[in-house]
């Protein structure tokens, strides 16, 4: 079941303002508590992350909702430690 | 012709489906089987649509925990609409239940088993074995991924019939000629921000709810009733918009669900001054009085200044006393929800909680094949070309109150049933017709006034208020004065959004842009919602008035018809005669 990709890729090249936007629509989620995690940490902490945090970012994106849940809420970790790594900073920043 | 219309990019389908839930992936599979030439339009990309988020279930008589039939299941989906809900269209949808759910099981659906390799069923609240007596089993489920791998089933089946999928377009308007046909949609592409007209034969919208209307609400941002808004604007009326069902105990200011099982288990509420306030609302009961009850008394403490932080915009749930060892054992997913969202550890503080938005009863009127109907002279008529399916129809099977694992159940039974429609249809109308030029340029219209420059007030000033004022005037408590206010208040909104200009005029990923469409369409709903709520005088399922506590069948049994234009409100019968069956007649709904 988390064999579908859920990722559209850009079909042209964007700007580095144009690539936060698209980043920002595919924040956009089926779960309530996915928006919360993504949107507040993309707009917050995204521009600090290092190149390979971002790079485990987007693959973190492209996991179905319910598998991005799990991760998110601790239930379960990545096996790349790259992407648990982010994993984990995400859900330290969704606090109040 | 402008410009615009002319070089504007059109594509032709057999068949539009706009929302790419489970209702809008089960109609398009049906149609792709039946070789129909099928684009689905999802303004995210397919398998994030809300129906993920449905974790419990879905209702089927299989009786393979306990006994049971679909004329029980029947029963209790009535009684537990508080008889608003169409007795054919239920005894249509407890009567397929079974065989779909098979069907989902063969197209892929990992339900959990029973020892025996039966699917698993799981007891629900309001399901009753024998018509109204001991606890039925009727969910069937997947652990609590059930909308998941139902979503991700049909997409892949989807795939696997080539339905064409338009991912991260947003639709603007729907196309209609002067005969009352509807020729397809004015879609927008986020990537690009061109739009693209979508000529079909027939349309269907499967778009979902619209819980973003309220400040605390349980959904996903993207439950924005984009549909609802789409049918309003085509001068289709929306059915019982007065009835949206809330929980009493959402996380303050975030709205994700606290379950009633906190309180179950022996949590309960406190105002600021520590008072456990429930006891003066509901003596006997105290803090396990019906949702309704809990949600009107929560109001109150805020509304007479006892709520608690420092906006005084909420009240406290205490579970501390219950030990750090209960609480990890039976209520896990609450301690998970507090610790991650609010740093709290509910076995030393409070959870801030206030009541929560979460499901839409009503929506766009259809009847059972889901075509979407609107009232004549004599009875009702189809808008030729369009159906409607899932939760922003109103078909009606949730009437006023709906039933757990009723959800994901109404969005494949009658999506299916509206594919089967559509499929005949197309039979009849084997050929695309003429194209109403000038309703594609008032769809272009639509979407061009966001490039009017300029000062104005932020799409998200508008949001913030219109979300506060519905909570505030169109929420759990309602009477004539407090809806009265939300009127005028939801129309100065509507005002102020003439005046409302974007920053951004970009065209790649401008999401301020479609944040504007969606705001839009929310004020439309809202609209519709507190004029239809400010109308009904009775207390009726999740629609609850203190100034009329009782439920009022002989003035009230029939359902609500808002119409755009005008603000008109019209009425039609509930039908209580079923397909097969004898009717259920308006009882007392009591548990």
């Amino acid at each position: 079941m988390n064999s579908t990709t859920t990722f559209k890729p850009a079909q042209t090249e964007l700007s580095p303002e144009q690539e936060l936007a698209r980043l920002r629509w595919q924040c956009r989620r089926g779960m309530l508590e996915l928006d919360m995690f993504l949107e507040s940490f993309l707009e917050k902490s995204f521009l600090q992350l290092t190149a390979t945090e971002k790079t485990a970012f987007y693959t973190l994106l492209n996991y179905p909702d319910q598998f991005l849940l799990e991760y998110l809420m601790g239930r379960s970790v990545p096996l790349d430690k790259d992407v648990a790594h982010v994993a984990k900073k995400i859900q330290a920043a969704a606090g109040p | 012709m402008s410009s615009a219309l002319r070089d504007l990019p059109r594509r032709q389908f057999d068949s539009l489906v706009i929302g790419a839930g489970g209702g809008g992936l089960r109609a398009a599979l049906q149609l792709a089987q039946a070789d129909a030439k099928v684009a689905v339009v999802s303004k995210v990309f397919p398998t994030r649509s809300h129906t993920v988020a449905a974790q419990g279930g879905i209702n089927a008589a299989l009786a393979n925990v306990l006994p049971d039939n679909w004329h029980w299941h029947m029963y209790d989906t009535i009684k537990g609409s508080d008889y608003l809900g169409d007795q054919d269209a239920i005894e249509y949808m407890c009567r397929a239940a079974s065989k779909l759910v098979i069907e989902l099981e063969h197209a892929g659906v990992p339900f959990s088993r029973l020892d025996n390799g039966k699917i698993y069923q799981r007891p629900f609240g309001g399901q009753s074995q024998n018509f109204g007596g001991e606890q039925a089993a009727r969910t069937c489920a997947a652990a609590d991924r059930t909308g998941h791998v139902i979503l991700h089933t049909l997409y892949q089946q989807n795939i696997r019939a080539k339905t064409h999928f338009f991912d991260e377009y947003f639709a603007i308007d729907l196309i209609r000629d002067d005969n009352g046909f509807i020729l397809g949609a004015l879609v927008l592409e986020i990537e690009t921000g061109e739009p693209l007209l979508i000529e079909a034969k027939t349309t269907l919208l499967a778009t979902g709810g619209a819980g973003q209307l309220f400040r605390t609400n349980t959904n996903a941002h993207i439950n924005t009733g984009d549909g609802l808004a789409m049918a309003l604007r085509a001068g289709i009326p929306l059915q019982d918009m007065e009835f949206f069902q809330f929980h009493p105990t959402g996380i303050a200011g975030r709205g994700m669900l606290i379950t009633e099982g906190a309180r179950g288990e022996g949590g309960y509420l406190i105002n600021k001054d520590g008072e456990r306030f429930m006891e003066r609302y509901a003596p006997h009961a105290k803090d396990l009085a019906s949702r309704d009850v809990v949600s009107r008394a929560i109001f109150t403490e805020v509304k007479e200044g006892r709520g608690c932080g420092p906006n005084a915009d909420h009240v406290m749930l205490k579970l501390d006393h219950l030990g750090k060892e209960v609480l990890e054992k039976r209520l896990p997913g609450i301690c998970e929800t507090s610790r991650t969202f609010l740093h709290i550890e509910p076995s030393e503080e409070p959870i801030p909680v206030y009541p929560t938005a979460h499901y839409t009863m009503g929506g766009i009127p259809t009847n059972r094949h889901g075509q979407v109907v609107v009232p004549v002279e004599q009875g009702e008529e189809c808008i030729p070309g369009l159906y409607a399916a899932g939760e922003c129809a109103c078909v009606s099977v949730h009437g006023a109150n709906r039933l757990g694992g009723n959800s994901l159940l109404d969005i494949v039974v009658f999506g299916r049933a509206a594919g089967n429609d559509i499929i005949k249809f197309l039979k009849e109308n084997r050929y695309h017709r003429k194209i109403d030029e000038a309703s594609v340029q008032a769809a272009l219209d639509h979407l061009h006034r966001w490039d009017q420059k300029g000062e104005g007030e932020s799409v998200a000033e508008i949001r913030a208020d219109l979300k506060a004022v519905m909570e505030e005037y169109c929420g759990v408590f309602r009477t004539e004065e407090i809806l009265q206010q939300g009127v005028e208040k939801v129309l100065e909104i509507e005002q102020r959004m003439k005046n409302v200009r974007l920053q951004d005029h970009s065209k790649i990923f401008n999401t301020a842009r479609i944040e504007a469409l969606e705001v839009e369409n929310l004020l439309d709903i809202a609209v519709a919602t507190v004029t239809s709520a400010l109308a009904r005088q009775e207390s009726r399922g999740a629609h609850s008035r203190i100034d009329y506590p009782d439920r009022n069948d002989q003035q009230w049994l029939k359902h609500s018809l808002f119409f755009k234009e005008g603000r008109r409100l019209d009425y039609k019968p509930v039908t209580l005669q079923p397909l097969s069956v004898d009717t259920f007649p308006p009882k007392a709904r009591v548990y």
